[in-house]
Order: structure tokens, then C-alpha cells, then sequence
């Protein structure tokens, strides 16, 4: 359907003259973003068989573009899904044509980051890429050499390659040249892996970098999250475009009918107290429907009060026992505590809200919280403080948790949502929501509390140990001196008060 | 003059203050033998434990007492320095040998017995003071000294070294320091039959030059300023055991009106110590009113100066005798103050020509 909408356009040459709002903005973004897209291909690929993924990253140095670019070739292999033979072209090689049109919760949103890379990497080397894929092991093995034809939007098939599958293997490999700055991007390239490997704590991923340096993330798990289930729109969350839609291509020839089919959690009897709330015959045929009054329609479906709220089986959140696994895995902190919201909405759109603290281990102390913030297990890493999150973090008072941020604290925020609200294409930052704001605070709180508790016990064995210390100290110190200025041989025997000192403390504790 | 009996007084004193240091370790060493925590009681020295006592002349502690108990985690630590600070002193007595108060700051480091700054490890000597009542320079802790003596006072050393050796205190024409030498010497014999105690060095070496000791017959004594508490204890010793009349000399201002007045009667900070204070002293000057009779010339009393003179005005030590409310007052009136340098308008030699001899006769 999206591909109808811009057909007469050329997606590709409005992407092409637009490629910033991608986020290939400039050698050292472009790299990153198209390493970037393909990792999370990869991850949803291997996800949607719920098999734990397996991710290879080479990036290889092919030679100087100009001054501060090079070129490279980038290949990411993966034991995902794969992609039917017939697919192949259209979903590389054309811009806006994949599977990420439906209502789940899916890392890209727009089908445009893989295609997008690979039409940077023609426009700047004016090389073809290779894609080979396979989806099953009982399947044979496809390649294939393509370009984009950009004005038309449309794939250029140069080469076209079927193998025998003899070693059974079942993924994707996507290889191609693009133009980039690899030392400047390395840093959040890195980071990248790190976070990405976070919250993704049941994949195995592998990036070999031009100077052959080899970064293994290996999983700490093999239990993965349950994944998405497609669902109907919410009516809170539908627009006028969506109603015609699916009045359009509705079998149903009753208002009843038609919302009870058409809409998520909308049965009999919301429908019928819907449709007397809103004056609306329940046997109206909705192709019958003038112009206006589906604005009205859309207008009272917002209004009305008593839809229940979506439910999550569409989301896939991460859990708490994966989330804290990964936080472990790749910060080694002293003490970590996470904690997942209950769903949420913000204009008829679900979202769930997890979030971690992590204290002391291998957290650097550098005078502020490290924060990692993802969406859809995406790790965002740019215009950190004009995120959602940053801003909730920022306008909390720690100090009631006996926080800081000079202490080496790390804090975890993910949402997850059919429609994360970010502000950009580049989908780098979450709006300002206050129903995501809400949600994100509560969580912060609940964690906040959770270290608050693990401070207040540590300080308390702490004092204690200090107290015992300082007896410790002294107490043979008096003992040794006093002894001497007695003129004794000996100093007195401190055991006995020792020991009640330890006593003493026990109960203090 | 019988020198044997002043030797007897430096050596019993310092038997009794081994005696009790000795005590303080045994009283600790017992009670942690019987299982207690050690404590040690000692009179509080808070401001509202602080009285003047019109029989001593001078502030005394009263009944309030703290108790350092070993038990107590706030304790434990001043508590091992208090036991530190015995032991030091009683070897530092022992072997008779002198320390000062910044020796024992970095001493202690030695035994792993940490200060944490100098105004610490002087707060445990004084308590260490208050528990036996003996002050830091009994147990040859001395502060950095800087006030002097000159006249014909012989001396007798007690120090290792010198021990016997004598010593005629006109022999430097600077004067001789008074430090842990001459505070624990004894005193031979002397000619003089008064003290001269002077604020400033300045004049102390006029004084010298223009031969006041022959012409007054007096044993000069520089208080650089405030006297150390071995300066007063030393003036105390000149005035007790040589029976000589005391006379001090200051600017005339507030501040040098007090630093007779603990000369005299000494000061709240060493109230739990005696044998520091001559309450038969005398301000001799300068006066606020010499700063009018004799025309001195001035500066104003700023606002501190002011200040202080209100504070004295309440203090008990200056409702004993009348001529300190006399001169408060007179100094509140002209609100001016001179400097003892203020006679040399007059001449060099005017102040020990005229001004010098009416004010003994004066205060006699």
C-alpha cells in the first residue's frame, strides 16, 4: 500500500536528494548508519525464526576517495530468515518495499535503512551490491549483483547466481562499497556493537574493523523474548486516511461489523455503546460514508471514552531477567536493578517502558549519569540531550534516592512501541510525550528505589566495618601504651572488649 | 638566697609529673586488665565551665567534668592520642629532653598515631594538661619561644649537658632567650629588687642600652607581645621566689593593657592550669592617662579597638582593681591610643629619664 502513496515520486530519488533525514548526513554518519541498518536487518531476521541471532561485521579498507574519506566494503552476514529469491531485487533495490509495513513492534519503521545504505554506497563508489540469501537449509543459495535505478526506483539486476546448499546454511549476506571516514565514525561505531550487544544479550555478534582488529560480543543467553504479535489498529490511534482505507477493502457492509473486525480491542458491546454515543446507525454501511462523515467518525472515535486501552501482545519488551542480563554482560557493574512498566498508550499507539540502574563495578565515576537510551532495542546514540529520557533524568531529584551523579552510575532506558514517537527520520531521539514521559519517571523511581536500598545496606556494612576498624585500631594502641607508661612488661588483654565491641555491632546491624 | 632549696623545687616537680603520668597509665592498664573500657574524667573546659575566682585572681574550672571513654566511637581516637601524648611526655621528661609543640604533631606519625593538623594534637595536650594539671612545659613540650630576659640574675642549668653549669643573665647584651633552658633552671642569686616586663623588643634593647637594670636595679623581661605561658610562668618564679615586685610596660592601647592583664591574672584558655599568672603585678603603662598627661602623640581607636575595650569592660579580671575602669574609660573618652615608642618625641632617652622612674614610683 505505502509503495502506492509514492510511487509517481521515485522514493529512491526523493531519499537520494534527501539523504540526511536518513541519517547520512556525512562521511563519518554514513558509515556508522549504514553498519547500523544492517545489524538490526540482521537482528530481526534471526529474531522473527526466534532463533538467537548470529551477526558477522567485516568492514574492509578498499582505498583513499579524497582526503578524509576512504572507501569501504562493508559486509554483514547473518543466520536470519533469509529472503525468497523473488524478493531479492525489490527489497534491496527499491526503496521503500519491505515487509515493516504491519502494526508490530519491528527495529526499522520506514523499510528505508538497508535499501538506504546501499544506495549511498552506490551513489558515492557507483559499485553494485551482492546480496546472497538463503531460507532454508533445504533451499538453494541465490545471489545476486544489483544496482538501484534511481530515478525510477527500481532495481538493476547485473548478475544473478544459484548455488547447491550443501552445508545447509539458512541467512543473508549483504555486501557492497560506500564511501566513509571509519576513524572518525570507530568511537560510536563501538559503542554501537556495546549497547547493541546490551540489549541483545542472546546474540552473537562479530566486527572485524579495516585494521583487521576483531570485537566479539558473545551472548550470556539463549532465552530470547517472546516475539510480536501483528495486531489491528487502535481506534484512539487512527487517522481519516487509515478509516478510507479500510473501508476501502472491508467485506463487512454494517457499521457493527466493520468496527468490530477492523479495530483493536472493539467487540460487541463497545461497538454498539460506541456507535449510540456517537449517533451512528449500527447498520449503516460504512462504504457508505460521505467525506465527512468519516472526519466525524475519526473525531468521535478519539472522543469516545471507554475503549479499553490497546493491549501489548504486539510489543515485544525486553523483559527484566534479559535486560539486567545484559546490563551485566556489558557494563560489569557492583549492583544493577531493573524494572519494567506496565503497557501504556500515547494517542492510541502501546508502549512499554523498561529501564535499569547500574552502580559501581566497571561503571566509571566521570561526574554525570552514563545514559544509554534505545527504542525498539535500537541503542540511540546522537542528540542525547534533547531526548525524552535525558529530560526526565535531569528534572529528577536523585538526592531523595541518595544519588548523585558524581557516583559511577549507569541508567538503561528502552520503549518499545508499534510507533515510537521519534522526533526525526534518523530516529535518533524520543519526543517529549508526557505519556512517555510519565511512564519513563515511574520506572526511573522504582529502580532509583531499588539502589537507594542497596546504598543504604552497603553504607550501613561499611560503617560498620569502620567502626570495628577503629576499635580495632585504637583499642591495642591504648592498650600498648598505657602498658608502657605503667612501666607493665605486657600490654593488657583487649580480647574481652573486642569481642563485645562485635557483639555490640551485630545488633547494630 | 639558698640555691639548694630552688634546685629541690625543679626536681620535685618534675618527680611529680613522672609520678603522674605514670598514675594515668596504671589507672588505664587496670581498667582494660579488669574487662572495662578505659575512661579518664577530666574537668570540662567549655566557656559556661569557666569561672574567675576573686581568691586565685584568676579563671579556675568549675565542676563540670567530660568523660573520654574508650567505649565511645567518637572517643577511641583522642583517647589513643591522650594515651600517646602521656607516653611521649613521660619519655620526652624522663630523658629530659625538650620537644616542641610541632615535634609532637610529627612524633606521633611515628607511632602510626595520626593527627589531624596541628590544632588537634595542641587539643590533646591541653586535655592531657587538664588531666593532671600540669602544664605542656612540666612535660617539656614547648612552644616556639620568642621572649627574652637580661639582668643580673644568675642561673643554674638542670639541663643534660649543662647541668650545674651557672649562667649571669647580663652575659648577652640581647638578652637570653627564655626557652626549656632557663625555664627549668634554678635560680643562684641576683642583686636586682624588681622585674621590668616590656611589650616590645624595640624598647627592651633601649632599655638595655640606656642601662635601666643598673639604674633601676631590675631584671628586664620581653614579652614579644602576649608572654608565652613559659614567659609567665618564669615572672611568676622571679616575683614568687625572689620576692621581687613585678612592673609591666605595654603600648598604650586595649590590646596592651590586656597583655599585662594576663600577666596578671591570666587567661580563660589556661584555666585549668595555676603557677602562670602574678596577681601582685603591675601595669605600669602606658596609661590612657599618661596619653594625656604627657602629650603623647596618637592614632584613633578604630572600631576593633572599640570593640575590645567594651569586652574588657565586662571581663571580672578588670573589676579588681579600680584603675582599669579608670583607664577603659578614659581611653573610650579620648579615643586614642600610643604606641611606647610615642616618647621618643621627647627624646630618646626621655622615657627612661622621666617617664620611666615617675611610673615605678607611681605604681610601686
Amino acid at each position: 500500500m505505502a509503495q502506492v502513496t509514492f510511487e509517481e515520486i521515485s522514493a529512491s530519488d526523493f531519499f537520494y536528494r534527501n539523504r540526511d533525514i536518513a541519517g547520512f548526513t556525512n562521511p563519518t554518519r554514513a558509515i556508522f548508519a549504514a553498519i547500523r541498518e544492517l545489524v538490526e536487518n540482521s537482528l530481526d531476521a534471526a529474531e522473527s525464526l526466534k532463533i538467537p541471532p548470529e551477526i558477522y561485521v567485516r568492514l574492509s579498507f578498499e582505498g583513499e576517495a579524497s582526503k578524509e574519506t576512504q572507501i569501504y566494503k562493508l559486509r554483514v552476514e547473518d543466520n536470519g530468515c533469509g529472503v525468497p529469491p523473488r524478493h531479492i531485487p525489490p527489497a534491496f533495490g527499491q526503496v521503500l518495499y519491505g515487509s515493516k509495513y504491519k502494526l508490530k513492534q519491528q527495529r526499522g519503521t520506514f523499510g528505508l535503512g538497508g535499501k538506504m545504505a546501499i544506495l549511498y554506497g552506490q551513489i558515492t563508489t557507483h559499485q553494485p551490491a551482492t546480496i546472497i540469501s538463503s531460507t532454508s537449509p533445504s533451499s538453494k543459495i541465490f545471489m545476486y549483483k544489483l544496482m538501484i535505478d534511481i530515478q525510477r526506483n527500481r532495481p538493476i539486476i547485473l548478475d544473478r547466481k544459484v548455488f547447491l546448499n550443501k552445508e545447509g546454511w539458512r541467512g543473508t549476506v549483504v555486501e557492497f562499497s560506500l564511501e566513509g571516514d571509519y576513524l572518525r565514525a570507530m568511537p560510536k561505531i563501538l559503542e554501537y556493537f556495546k549497547q547493541t550487544a546490551m540489549v541483545n544479550p542472546y546474540a552473537n555478534i562479530t566486527f572485524v574493523d579495516p585494521k583487521g582488529r576483531l570485537y566479539k560480543f558473545t551472548r550470556a543467553t539463549t532465552v530470547m523474548p517472546d516475539p510480536p504479535k501483528e495486531t489491528l489498529p487502535h481506534p484512539y490511534g487512527v487517522d481519516v486516511e487509515l478509516l478510507q482505507r479500510l473501508i476501502q477493502v472491508t467485506p463487512y457492509n454494517n457499521m457493527l461489523e466493520f468496527l468490530k473486525n477492523h479495530f483493536h480491542r472493539v467487540g460487541e458491546i463497545t461497538a454498539r455503546k460506541f456507535l449510540e454515543f456517537s449517533g451512528i446507525s449500527p447498520s449503516k454501511n460504512p462504504k457508505k460514508l460521505s467525506h465527512e462523515e468519516v472526519v466525524r467518525l475519526m473525531h468521535m472515535l478519539k472522543k469516545f471514552k471507554e475503549f479499553l486501552p490497546p493491549d501489548a501482545s504486539c510489543l515485544s519488551p525486553l523483559g527484566e531477567e534479559l535486560l539486567k542480563t545484559g546490563v551485566l554482560k556489558e557494563l560489569k557493574p557492583e549492583f544493577v536493578a531493573v524494572h519494567q512498566r506496565k503497557p501504556a498508550t500515547y494517542a492510541g499507539h502501546p508502549f512499554i517502558v523498561e529501564v535499569a540502574i547500574a552502580y559501581g563495578g566497571e561503571i566509571p565515576q566521570r561526574g554525570g549519569f552514563l545514559i544509554y537510551r534505545f527504542a525498539n532495542r535500537i541503542p540511540l546514540l546522537y542528540d542525547e540531550a534533547s531526548d525524552v529520557s535525558v529530560k526526565v533524568i535531569n528534572a529528577m531529584n536523585w538526592r531523595r534516592y541518595k544519588v548523585s551523579p558524581d557516583m559511577p552510575i549507569a541508567i538503561v532506558v528502552h520503549i518499545c512501541s508499534t510507533k515510537v514517537p521519534y522526533k526525526t527520520v534518523g530516529k535518533e531521539f524520543i519526543a517529549d510525550r508526557p505519556e512517555v514521559r510519565r511512564e519513563i519517571a515511574n520506572g526511573l523511581r522504582e529502580v532509583a528505589r531499588q539502589l537507594q536500598r542497596f546504598l543504604t545496606r552497603r553504607e550501613h556494612v561499611d560503617k560498620e566495618r569502620k567502626r570495628l576498624g577503629v576499635f580495632g585500631k585504637y583499642l591495642p594502641k591504648i592498650a600498648q601504651f598505657s602498658a608502657k607508661l605503667a612501666g607493665k612488661e605486657k600490654p593488657p588483654d583487649i580480647e574481652k572488649l573486642l569481642r563485645s565491641v562485635r557483639k555490640f555491632g551485630a545488633e547494630g546491624v | 638566697m639558698e640555691p639548694r632549696e630552688y634546685r629541690s623545687s625543679i626536681m620535685e616537680r618534675r618527680k611529680e609529673v613522672l609520678a603522674s603520668l605514670e598514675n594515668l597509665g596504671t589507672r588505664i592498664y587496670e581498667q582494660i586488665e579488669r574487662g572495662y573500657f578505659p575512661s579518664i574524667e577530666m574537668p570540662s573546659r567549655s566557656t559556661e565551665n569557666i569561672y574567675y575566682d576573686p581568691n586565685f585572681r584568676q579563671f579556675i574550672l568549675g565542676d563540670k567534668k567530660v568523660k573520654r571513654s574508650a567505649r565511645n566511637i567518637r572517643h577511641l581516637k583522642p583517647f589513643a592520642q591522650l594515651v600517646w601524648t602521656a607516653l611521649f611526655s613521660y619519655e620526652l621528661t624522663s630523658q629530659r629532653k625538650t620537644s616542641t609543640l610541632r615535634d609532637v604533631y610529627y612524633s606521633a606519625q611515628a607511632y602510626e598515631m595520626t593527627f589531624k593538623d596541628q590544632q588537634e594534637s595542641n587539643n590533646i595536650i591541653t586535655d592531657l594538661e587538664t588531666v593532671l594539671g600540669f602544664s605542656r612545659e612540666d612535660f617539656n613540650i614547648f612552644p616556639e619561644e620568642r621572649s627574652a630576659v637580661f639582668g643580673d640574675l644568675t642561673i643554674r642549668y638542670t639541663v643534660p649537658g649543662y647541668e650545674g653549669k651557672t649562667l649571669n643573665l647580663t652575659s648577652h647584651p640581647d638578652g637570653v632567650m627564655i626557652g626549656p633552658a632557663l625555664t627549668s633552671a634554678d635560680f643562684v642569686e641576683t642583686s636586682a629588687d624588681k622585674v621590668i616586663a616590656i611589650e616590645k623588643g624595640g624598647l627592651f634593647t633601649r632599655f638595655i642600652e640606656e642601662n635601666v637594670h643598673k639604674k633601676f636595679n631590675a631584671i628586664l623581661v620581653l614579652t614579644a607581645g602576649q608572654a608565652p605561658r613559659a614567659t609567665r610562668h618564669f615572672i611568676r618564679r622571679l616575683n614568687r621566689e625572689l620576692k621581687l615586685p613585678v612592673y609591666i610596660f605595654t603600648d598604650g592601647d586595649p590590646w596592651g593593657m590586656h597583655i599585662a592583664m594576663v600577666i596578671i591574672s591570666g587567661s580563660a584558655n589556661a584555666a585549668h592550669l595555676r603557677d602562670l599568672t602574678t596577681p601582685d603585678a603591675k601595669w605600669s603603662g602606658v596609661w590612657a592617662t599618661d596619653i594625656v598627661n604627657y602629650k603623647l602623640p596618637t592614632d584613633p581607636l578604630d572600631e576593633i579597638d572599640m570593640k575590645r575595650l567594651y569586652e574588657l569592660q565586662k571581663d571580672p579580671r578588670y573589676k579588681e582593681d579600680p584603675l582599669w575602669q579608670r583607664e577603659i574609660k578614659t581611653f573610650m573618652k579620648i579615643k586614642r591610643k600610643a604606641e611606647q615608642e610615642a616618647f621618643s618625641r621627647y627624646g630618646l632617652t626621655y622615657i627612661v629619664d622621666e617617664y620611666l622612674p615617675a611610673k615605678l614610683e607611681e605604681t610601686k
